[in-house]
């Protein structure tokens, strides 16, 4: 689930930090600026891992900062497709049963990809899987905060990043724009994946 | 205009739960001396991925441990995301082993599955474990601490 990825950038270090080795003061800007942050295409950045080289630090005129240009490494939140995953149940709602790992939430497991056949209980709010056995069938419901275990199927960016003056249509689009940088889509229709509890007996 | 960073390769490893665990542990002790300037993003990120981490099974392992356990998977023809994937969840059932390896049925026979759950036993602890671990789940921390005092 996580990953080491090789970035550069140009590190800008303010005055105010040259009292500390220039080292630190990288690792600190890298951190304050990637940490707990999406990058688009990448994935969550957790925390540095460590620089691999530092090129020669530049100073522009009118501008007391020092520019280093920063090779490094950064340990990433980006699951393979068809991993396995272990996470809470954070809610469930007509879209889906939305999970949590505590760190990252934006997970959905979207109704057609949750064990055949399942219904959502308009008056619990919650999903229930119809387990079909010789005497009748069993309610398995999906209740909040329950760990679950699930295969991510696929994952969506959007950028996020602002864009020029609206034109038009600038109601809508503002809908559009709330949308999370980095989710994930799950899915538990296989034996093995789902709550826990469901399987920890057969084992 | 080039402040966006500029991605070299975004695959270069993969990492396995216990080095991200291990990594975070070491920052959040530094943080907790430092004190200093607040390095709030990372503080956060750390203490909820800990706190994830905190709940599976990496928080017990050594890297003696995981390269023995990547030796011993050698002959199985696994490829590297199912051995990871079989590191940070430790499975202890024939169906979790389904879910991990792709197409078990057809590249395992039922006893090489069998071999795989005994080796994943043996070589890795048992989070879970009445003995060993300490009482368990009360603190995955107060378990770790317990393990090392067993090892010197």
């Amino acid at each position: 689930m996580f990953t080491l990825v090789e970035m550069t950038d140009t590190v800008r270090i303010p005055p105010h930090l040259f009292h500390i080795k220039l080292n630190d003061a990288v690792i600190e800007e890298l951190n304050n600026k990637f940490a707990n942050k999406v990058v688009y295409n990448v994935g969550l950045c957790i925390a540095l891992f460590d620089i691999t080289k530092l090129e020669d630090s530049f100073i522009f005129p009118g501008d007391g900062a020092s520019h280093t240009r920063v090779h490094f490494r950064y340990v990433v939140f980006r699951p393979f497709m068809d991993e396995i995953l272990q996470g809470r149940i954070r809610s469930c709602s007509r879209e889906g049963v939305h999970v949590s790992l505590g760190f990252f939430d934006d997970i959905l497991i979207p109704p057609d990809a949750l064990q055949q056949p399942s219904k959502f209980d308009e008056s619990e709010q919650v999903w229930v899987w119809e387990y079909e056995t010789e005497e009748g069938t069993h309610d398995l419901f999906m209740d909040i905060n329950e760990e679950i275990r699930f295969r991510v199927v696929d994952e969506v960016f959007v950028d996020t990043t602002p864009t020029g003056p609206k034109v038009s249509e600038a109601a809508e689009s503002d809908k559009e724009a709330k949308k999370s940088p980095y989710s994930l889509v799950g899915t538990i229709s296989e034996p093995g994946l789902g709550l826990l509890s469901w399987w920890n007996s057969v084992g | 205009m080039n402040s966006f960073p500029f991605r070299v390769n975004d695959q270069a490893a993969m990492l396995s739960n216990y080095e991200v665990y291990s990594l975070l542990k070491e920052i959040e002790s530094k943080g907790k001396k430092k004190k200093s300037r607040a390095q709030q993003n990372l503080a956060t990120i750390t203490y909820e991925t800990l706190n994830y981490l905190k709940n599976t099974p990496c928080t017990l392992q050594n890297p003696e441990m995981v390269s023995e356990f990547m030796e011993a998977l050698g002959p199985y023809n696994l490829t590297k995301a199912e051995k990871l994937q079989l590191l940070n969840h430790r499975p202890s059932s024939a169906v979790e082993i389904q879910l991990i390896i792709e197409e078990s049925e057809e590249r395992l026979t039922e006893e090489q599955i069998d071999e795989l759950l005994q080796l994943v036993a043996d070589k890795l602890p048992d989070p879970n474990a009445p003995e060993g671990g300490g009482e368990g789940e009360e603190g995955g921390e107060g378990g770790t601490e317990r393990m090392e005092e067993e090892e010197e």
